[in-house]
């Protein structure tokens, strides 16, 4: 079996201008598998990498709408068929009773949506992962943004790929075992 | 733009948000020392070890009330919501301002937030932890406090949707797991952080487990922020429900005192009121013992005092629309409550709760007691007392004296829920000390994102 010995090759930057700027290059110079690391968000990163559509909003939307119209069938059900009591006079769907749980339900729903679909969509958690195999990487929490390219890209090529990451002027450059 | 507002913050003046001359590596350092090289000093000992004592009194005390039964607590008819309910709602109130903090100022971006939101958040949670066991307490027989939620059972009963208590544990364990989540997420990547710097092994096992393989992708950055901002979206509404609903639990009911439609409104601003003088407790002694005034700057208490006086006029302003209300509605029995309270058998009560919550935080318009941090420590204590009795007379002076003046009564607390209540203070304070001590009290990458070296700067 013939695997790629290395998983990538990671440039590590001092500042996030520089790691913004240098992600830009690399995805003009036509390199599509990369990512970037940075020790906070940075707005224009996503962007510079090429990535546009992160899919939470969507997730959260579902998780809403399903808690919402699931808060309210439940109690619908209990309330008018499964055990309906007159209190009152009211009506067994007596609906305005209902809206507090069918409000607290919609933004529980849609709020583990949020926390559990992104990490879903983050592939987390992922205790292992090649880059940790840098001794460098473990700056990347702290005060350091690294650049990869993936050894899977299309154009990626041991020397050349090297090379035009030098030319970006990182601060150092590692490869990644995978 | 974040450059921009962190000179102005918003239109606030004076001390910056953080002080000048950090670098993205300085203020991980600073933060992950104080849980990873820092030494564990005798005061915490002292401190925690007397809190975990305390906490001891209310598992004694609840050991007790699961024997004995609430026949322990002074509650009895007319005035069965004694000490338990008035701790739950000042408890829960106290929770408010954590929300606020992490979910209000995020989404009116005020980036002030960043260095007291972590520890807001904390007390949020141990705050709903301790206000959540008061009702689960006075049920009687707590230990089926599970009949409370709706799931299919050998008896083919539901819990009853039209009642405002149904609602109210929906309303507080939804804030209670919104809460945790929403503090967990914020804790990922500075867990990721100490994972990086502990030195020593079995901590970066633990704090590696916890950071659930976090390593700054910018793709994860990306969904990271729709979700946090998402979730920021959702706890404000929900946050402004948990005590409208708590409101609820009086305000639906027909008891003179209660039966009014400005306890929402009112509830809520006395809650982040509450909260915000509870932060303000926290975080005074917090900065001075850790060093961290770099961090929690003059701003941050000036920012919070004049939100604790703003909710403090709206809390005025409810107490002015009661009394009010209780003269103008011309109902005998609003106006009898109106007249309980001032000269009632409880009137010693209502006047210290007016001086408390309404007069002396008037001292706040003055620069002196927002600025000087022994000074706000104080006004912060006395809202506190102040708001606690607040939840007394609306509890216990509205019950005492109802329609039937043949069902008036007194009530007295005893010794069981004065250990009760001491107790969760006692729970809460040693929960905080290992929170500070464990996890990073001021959120790292959130501080990272203050500095002006942050910011991309363009082409």
């Amino acid at each position: 079996m013939k695997r790629t010995p290395i998983y990538g090759i990671l440039a590590e930057f001092d500042s996030p201008t520089d790691l913004v700027d240098a992600a830009r290059r690399t995805t003009n110079a036509g390199y599509k598998k990369i990512d970037a690391y940075s020790p906070f968000p940075i707005e224009e990163l996503a962007e510079a990498i090429g990535f546009h559509n992160n899919g939470v909003p969507l997730v959260v939307l579902i998780g809403g709408l399903l808690g919402c119209v699931g808060g309210y069938l439940l109690q619908y059900w209990i309330a008018a068929i499964s055990f309906p009591i007159n209190i009152g006079g009211r009506p067994y769907n007596s609906w305005p009773a209902f809206i507090v749980v069918t409000f607290e339900m919609t933004i529980l729903v849609a709020g583990l949506a949020a926390v559990f679909g992104m990490l879903a969509l983050n592939g987390l958690p992922m205790p292992y992962h090649p880059v940790f195999n840098v001794p460098r990487f473990a700056f990347a929490t702290r005060d350091r943004f690294f650049l990869i390219i993936f050894s899977s890209d299309a154009k990626y090529d041991p020397v050349e790929t090297r090379h035009f990451l030098e030319n970006l002027e990182p601060r150092s450059i590692s490869e990644v075992p995978s | 733009m974040m450059d921009e507002q962190t000179q102005t913050g918003g239109g606030g003046r004076g001390a910056p948000v953080i002080e000048p001359g950090y670098s993205f590596a300085t203020i991980t350092d600073k933060i992950s020392a104080i849980v990873l090289t820092r030494p564990t000093s005798n005061g915490w000992l002292v401190g925690f070890g007397v809190f975990f004592l305390i906490t001891m009194l209310l598992l004694y005390a609840m050991g007790y009330l699961f024997v004995r039964g609430i026949g322990i607590w002074g509650v009895n008819i007319p005035i069965g919501w004694g000490f338990a309910i008035v701790n739950f709602v000042w408890w829960i109130g106290i929770g408010h301002a954590g929300t606020l903090i992490s979910a209000i100022l995020l989404l009116l971006r005020q980036p002030w937030r960043n260095s007291i939101n972590r520890f807001a958040e904390a007390m949020t949670l141990f705050a709903v932890a301790c206000a959540g066991m008061f009702p689960l307490l006075h049920l009687g027989r707590p230990w089926l406090f599970y009949w409370l939620f709706p799931y299919p059972n050998t008896m083919n009963y539901w819990p009853q949707f039209r009642s405002p208590l149904v609602w109210d544990v929906f309303a507080v364990s939804t804030y209670f797991t919104i809460s945790l989540v929403f503090w967990f997420i914020g804790l990922i990547p500075d867990l990721a952080t100490l994972r990086d710097r502990s030195a020593n092994r079995w901590a970066a096992i633990i704090y590696g487990i916890l950071a659930v393989g976090w390593r700054g992708s910018a793709r994860h950055w990306s969904r990271y922020e729709t979700a946090y901002l998402l979730l920021a979206g959702l706890a404000t509404p929900l946050v402004l429900s948990v005590h409208t609903v708590v409101s609820f639990d009086f305000a639906i009911s027909i008891v003179p005192g209660w039966h009014t439609t400005i306890f929402p409104p009112y509830f809520v601003a006395g809650a982040i009121y509450s909260g915000f003088a509870m932060v303000l407790m926290l975080a005074i002694p917090i900065r001075k013992i850790y060093g961290l005034e770099d961090f929690i700057t003059q701003r941050h208490l000036d920012n919070s005092a004049k939100v604790m006086l703003a909710t403090g006029l709206i809390v005025a302003y409810g107490y002015a629309m009661e009394a009010f209300m209780g003269w103008y509605s011309g109902n005998t029995y609003d106006a009898y409550t109106l007249w309980n309270r001032l000269h009632g058998p409880y009137a010693h009560v209502y006047w210290s709760l007016l001086t408390c919550n309404i007069f002396l935080p008037q001292l706040l318009w003055i620069r002196k007691f927002r600025t000087n941090p022994g000074l706000l420590f104080m006004v912060s204590s006395i809202v506190l007392i102040g708001m606690w009795l607040e939840r007394f007379v609306i509890v216990v002076v509205s019950l005492q004296r109802d329609f039937l003046t043949s069902s008036w009564g007194m009530y007295y607390p005893t010794r069981w829920d004065w250990m009760t209540f001491i107790g969760t203070l006692g729970f809460f304070l040693a929960a905080m000390f290992l929170f500070l001590r464990i996890l990073p009290m001021i959120s790292i990458f959130e501080m990272r994102t203050l500095l002006p070296q942050a910011e991309v700067k363009a082409e």
